[in-house]
């Protein structure tokens, strides 16, 4: 079985973004870039999937600019077989990279793609549910556990409560949350192995997407800061503000 | 101009989250209709019809809607959403796992997890964790949206609206419910509550992390952890406030043993009075606490029981 992967390139998320000061976006000159950590557990559980014998390709796909192939190469030297490079400058929204995927997946044919919940810069968690409607292929959304059998995968997903437990019919999307799995680093005589992997860059213009132009950024700013730093000295004094000052008690 | 919104509901409970999304949707200006499918509905959909400022709740009720499964729902949400201009649901867990699915269906996009409404097509949303804010407007002939129920104060349950059941009944055949695992809750909902003492890693262990409980009986509070104490097998990931867990704006979070991790400080922010306890006086969670306190938590979470 083939497993297509989503790879995104995004902010490191141990990196404080800044707002422009024109207020038109964040500013992300010089900012340390990495793949999206979602994206990271994708990979992993693909590689964990080929390890025991169910996959037998993977394919790691990634829809952004020209740099996001040093995730892609990240991808390949985890284990990834080959990449696919979509190559477009301009941000898209969460359909419109869907839309791109449903093409590759026609293409391609995987029995299951894997997808991060959401990009840490975005924050939408709409791509993977967008891909399956687009595809006509069942979701398994925020999945912390994954079983394929004859036909079908079970998707344990990480729900408001608990955990909730699927059977879907295959092909699938899956997107993953925290705890599906610890992801691995990559060791350098794969990176360097890596290097001769291919991938396929195009450009998004052969897709030929219309531009639905829905969508309009106005402004970006940065959030109110919270007044906080006052301390309290025992427990009595916190209890006495939270009854008298606060009037929360 | 007319809003639709897909009703969320467990064990025959409309989940109280609705309340807040029917506030949004109050706020665009327009007609509120309420959507609920399951099996065997009633009891949700008439506690649906209590809310303040619904005019219609419409009601699927059959076994392909049970659990509801975002491919049957996705499905009998676009047979039914023509008529509307907005579509909106809690950015909860199965309202994200089923509005992408609609918008892509009917070829829209989506605005997820607003916290604010500037007009009826331009809507506030946090990005990268909650360091920005973006105001995106939306042209798409159906505004599909999902609200952040924290930012929304919930309309009063004093309305009768007219309950309406639909005759449509849609195929599955991608996806089975196979079981659920629900966490036995101790106390109120955290996404509800209206206090919640959170742990992190400070404590040490979940044998520790017990210590939170006599506290939070006494507060009437939810219990909440900190990802690196959910990482750290301390408490059940279903606890977790944070960017990636659940996002909360209680009128009192106390967070005990919690350094202040960015993707902490984004799922509880908001909170209305935020009290720090941390025997770490550098600790960044002081930054935001309204109420701090530096001390060994394990003479100050006995002592502070005690004395509430």
């Amino acid at each position: 079985m083939k497993v297509l992967v989503g790879v995104k390139r995004v902010i490191d998320y141990n990196v404080q973004v800044r707002v422009r000061p024109d207020h038109s976006d964040v500013d992300l000159t010089n900012t340390k870039m990495a793949m999206n950590p979602f994206c990271e557990i994708a990979v992993e559980e693909a590689l964990r999937l080929k390890e025991r014998g169910v996959a037998s390709e993977i394919v790691a796909v990634s829809i952004g600019p020209k740099a996001a192939q040093e995730q892609l190469r990240t991808a390949l030297a985890l284990g990834a077989d080959r990449a696919i490079h979509v190559e477009s400058e301009n941000r898209l929204d969460s359909l419109e990279v869907a839309q791109v995927l449903a093409r590759l997946v026609a293409e391609e044919q995987p029995g299951l793609v894997i997808l991060g919940k959401q990009a840490i810069d975005s924050d939408n968690n709409q791509t993977g549910q967008m891909l399956a409607a687009l595809t006509g292929m069942g979701q398994g959304t925020f999945a912390s556990r994954l079983e394929v059998t004859d036909g079908e995968v079970r998707v344990t997903r990480e729900v408001d409560g608990g955990l909730r437990t699927l059977a879907l019919r295959l092909p699938a999307v899956i997107t993953t949350d925290l705890r599906l799995n610890e992801p691995r680093h990559a060791r350098l005589p794969d990176i360097m192995k890596a290097k001769k992997k291919p991938i396929d860059s195009r450009g998004i213009d052969t897709f030929g997407l219309a531009a639905s132009g829905y969508l309009r950024l106005e402004r970006v700013e940065t959030p109110a800061a919270r007044q906080g730093g006052s301390k309290v000295a025992s427990v009595d004094e916190l209890v006495d503000k939270l009854k008298h000052e606060a009037k929360v008690l | 101009m007319s809003t639709l919104i897909v009703v969320e509901h467990r064990d025959g409970a409309l989940a109280a989250s609705t309340a807040h999304v029917v506030a949004a949707a109050r706020a665009l200006g327009a007609e509120v209709d309420l959507l609920v499918a399951g099996e065997g509905i009633d009891a949700v959909a008439a506690a649906a019809a209590r809310l303040d400022g619904v005019r219609a709740v419409l009601t699927a009720d059959h076994a392909v809607y049970a659990y509801q499964l975002a491919e049957p729902m996705a499905a009998l949400i676009v047979a039914c959403v023509d008529n509307y201009s907005h579509l909106l649901a809690a950015a909860s867990s199965s309202g994200k796992d089923i509005l992408p699915r609609v918008a892509a269906l009917k070829g829209v996009p989506q605005i997820s997890d607003i916290i604010a409404i500037e007009a009826p097509d331009t809507f506030k949303r946090p990005i990268y964790a909650g360091s920005a804010i973006a105001t995106l407007s939306n042209h798409a002939p159906l505004k599909v949206v999902s609200v952040r129920t924290s930012a929304f104060d919930a309309v009063a349950e004093t309305g009768s609206a007219e309950i309406r059941a639909l005759d449509i009944v849609v195929d599955n055949t991608l996806s089975t419910f196979v079981g659920d695992e629900l966490a036995t809750s101790r106390g109120p909902e955290l996404g509800s509550a209206r206090v919640i003492v959170s742990g992190g890693r400070g404590l040490g262990s979940g044998e520790n992390f017990k210590l939170l409980d006599g506290v939070a009986a006494k507060l009437g509070a939810a219990i909440g952890a900190s990802r690196a104490a959910v990482d750290a097998g301390y408490a059940s990931n279903d606890l977790q406030v944070g960017q990636t867990g659940k996002v909360v704006a209680p009128d009192l979070y106390i967070a005990v043993g919690i350094s202040g991790a960015i993707q902490h400080l984004a799922g509880m922010k908001d909170s209305k009075v935020i009290v720090a306890i941390n025997q770490d006086e550098e600790a960044p969670i002081f930054g935001i606490a309204d109420y701090g306190l530096v001390g060994d938590l394990f003479e100050v979470i006995p002592a502070l029981e005690s004395r509430l």
